[in-house]
């Protein structure tokens, strides 16, 4: 079946900055999209330029039509499915079912493909890691035009790559992954308000022991004695006994009607909301049956709030810390966002369990700390400049599906499995077709 | 109950599908790619319909291969209770005028091919005693526009044939719905600016699913396409002759 004709359009990714021109070719079928494009992307919820075209007139394939579910095996929860299926979809489908996918990000609006390329984690990584361990196979149409199917016994190296890969390998045509048994589809939850970051950091730890999902909310803006202070999250799945006997409605979801003025960005008014999200937990510790979109994905409930950042756009910052016993490394980090003139309504902080099987995958054990905030042209790439300078002095690294300023210098010195992963794409890849405005930037590919 | 899908392997007749499927409902698909068939036959099933989901070879620009289709349906089905027919063509004024092949080709599929698989169709159903015919057509045949006139002539074509089914056979058990999408958000209309009051699939496809169960004759999706045409239709030739649409 041939493609839709290709038809040119604005790129972004979901921090609206950089916004490209590009060419976008787009069909229910993948493997005709993907013939001559030199990149594929999905719902395009990456931060920055991990989904953007190399070059404007490069095509790049869209795959959000191309989302059939191939097969499911009940008895083994084995799901193989088009790369273009969005989470929402997944869970609409399977929750009411019983399933729920291996690992959840923070939002549904993301792909299959791009939860492979991204090699997601979400709030159980402490026991179940990244959604790439929990992957089979991949069906991967490599840079020549041949479609390959590897797993971990077949093109191990093409596989692993491909985990994390942010699409450099190749383009993702079908995943297929273990989905989870579930006992009900509602999220028993506990939630602690917390006083500083060593209370912080020792809570998560300590949650991680009983609790399958934790993450905490940092208020960024405290300082001192105060300083990592926030709200700590737990949950696990509902037992049937707790469960309502109804399944989760519908959550309404509302809309941002246009970008935000600037102003609505200033210092007090990001204070007034970290500050109002902290004294809104005004009990010690609150608990309950909690809504499992509530949970996982509270953001999505506003469609396009990136549009609260305006015009300019904005970016996020994700690194993962090393632990250490004092907690100095995510100190000197807080500290250096606050005096680096950052500001941010939401800090997120997680301690991850074991590095996964992606050959670039993010996380690592440690302190994943991350943070959204406006860009602005003269002060953002300072501020990352720094602050990835502090990540490389204390051995951690950064998150590519969130990056849109490091340079390719600092993010060489924090990954030393780079050489690794640049040998599997040469050897598949060797005149460099599959590349993104990220590979340009990061990697030295060749606009 | 049991359906017969023409085109449901993409777009509005995939979201159409796939709510039938989470009915429960029983689903044969029909189309002219194997490949594409198989993979949406699997998506239905996964997502709940009576298994197995089976498929048939049918082409629109090749009426030869209609009846076997069918036949091959009423076979695996036992009987058939309805069919929905969402397969066409599309392309842009200016590439029709510019390619005559092209005219034609848009013009057979759909008018004249629809028309032919509706009378297959029709004749099946109404040996049974009857059942639910869902065409889609288009507002394009509502008015001779400027953007859409050859596409908008074929549609045009099928609307008056689906009304005339309606007024004879009805009395008979057949109802016959007719559709007509305005501007949907599908692969077949990527890269287009989207109009005010686009719909999506999902939403069309609800809407539809409606109809066909409550036997509506005919129906516009996104509903706000109804009172937009009824201005349209209003307009004296004077003001179509001067705008753009």
């Amino acid at each position: 079946m041939p493609g839709h004709p290709p038809f040119r359009s604005k790129i972004a990714g979901w921090g609206r900055y950089p916004v490209v021109d590009g060419l976008v070719l787009t069909s229910e079928s993948l493997a005709a999209a993907t013939e001559t494009a030199s990149l594929s992307r999905g719902l395009g919820r990456s931060y920055g330029d991990s989904s953007l075209p190399a070059r404007p007139d490069v095509p790049v394939a869209d795959t959000t039509l191309a989302d059939r579910l191939l097969h499911f095996d009940r008895t083994t929860g084995l799901l193989t499915a088009e790369a273009g299926v969005s989470l929402l979809e997944l869970n609409r489908v399977f929750l009411r079912q019983g399933w729920f996918v291996p690992v959840s990000p923070g939002t549904q609006f993301v792909t299959v493909g791009g939860m492979v390329a991204s090699d997601v984690h979400g709030k159980n990584h402490h026991v179940d890691g990244c959604f790439g361990e929990h992957v089979e196979s991949i069906k991967l149409r490599v840079a020549d035009g041949r479609i390959i199917e590897c797993s971990d016994s077949v093109e191990p190296d093409l596989f692993r790559a491909t985990i994390g890969g942010m699409g450099l390998t190749g383009h993702i045509l079908e995943v297929t992954f273990r989905m989870r048994q579930i006992p009900s589809p509602w999220i028993w939850g506990e939630s602690e308000r917390i006083d500083d970051l060593d209370t912080m950091v020792a809570g998560l730890k300590k949650a991680a022991q009983a609790w399958p999902m934790t993450v905490g909310w940092v208020d960024c803006l405290a300082r001192g004695r105060k300083l990592g202070r926030g709200i700590l999250m737990k949950g696990r799945w509902a037992t049937r006994e707790e469960a309502p006997a109804k399944a989760p409605p519908l959550k309404r979801r509302f809309r941002i009607p246009f970008e935000f003025p600037r102003l609505a960005l200033c210092r007090p008014s990001m204070k007034a909301f970290n500050l109002a999200y902290y004294w809104k937990h005004f009990q010690r510790i609150k608990q309950g049956i909690v809504h499992p979109d509530a949970f996982f994905y509270p953001l999505d409930m506003v469609d396009d709030w990136n549009l609260i950042y305006g015009r300019r756009g904005f970016t996020q910052y994700q690194c993962v810390l090393p632990h250490a016993d004092d907690n100095g490394p995510a100190r000197r980090f807080l500290e250096a966002f606050v005096a680096g003139g950052g500001m941010g309504f939401l800090c997120v902080i997680k301690d991850c369990g074991p590095e996964g099987k992606g050959l670039l995958s993010f996380p690592r054990p440690g302190m994943s700390i991350a943070m959204d905030f406006p860009i602005h042209s003269r002060k953002t790439p300072v501020l990352i400049d720094r602050l990835n300078e502090l990540v490389i002095a204390e051995g951690g690294r950064i998150y590519l599906t969130k990056d849109t300023f490091t340079k390719a210098e600092h993010f060489q010195a924090m990954e030393p499995r780079l050489e690794a992963f640049n040998g599997v794409r040469r050897k598949w890849d060797p005149d460099g077709r599959i590349r993104s405005a990220q590979s340009v930037r990061l990697l030295g590919d060749v606009a | 109950m049991n359906f017969v899908l023409f085109g449901a392997t993409k777009g509005m007749g995939r979201a159409l599908a796939r709510l039938l499927a989470e009915r429960g409902e029983r689903l044969f698909l029909v189309e002219h790619c194997i490949d594409e068939l198989e993979a949406s036959a699997r998506d239905l099933e996964t997502r709940g319909a009576q298994l197995p989901v089976r498929t048939a070879q049918c082409d629109l620009l090749a009426p030869a291969t209609f009846a076997p289709a069918l036949e091959q349906a009423e076979r695996e089905l036992g009987q058939i209770d309805a069919v929905i027919v969402t397969a066409g063509l599309f392309a842009t004024q200016d590439q029709l005028e510019r390619d005559p092949e092209l005219t034609a080709r848009i013009l057979t599929a759909d008018f004249t091919n629809t028309v032919l698989f509706c009378e297959e169709a029709r004749k099946r159903l109404l040996a049974r005693g009857g059942g639910t015919l869902c065409v889609f057509s288009s507002v394009a045949g509502d008015r001779g526009r400027k953007p859409v006139i050859l596409y908008g002539a074929a549609k045009a074509g099928l609307s008056r044939y689906l009304e005339g089914l309606d007024h004879k056979f009805r009395s008979r058990g057949l109802k016959t719905i007719c559709v007509k999408p305005g501007f949907v958000k599908t692969g077949m209309t990527a890269g287009l600016k989207p109009p005010p009051f686009a719909g999506t699939p999902d939403n069309v496809a609800r809407r539809v699913l409606r109809a066909i169960d409550g036997g509506w004759p005919e129906v516009y999706v996104p509903a706000a396409w109804r009172w937009v045409m009824s201005v349209i239709r209003r307009l004296p030739r004077g003001v179509m002759r001067r705008v753009g649409f």
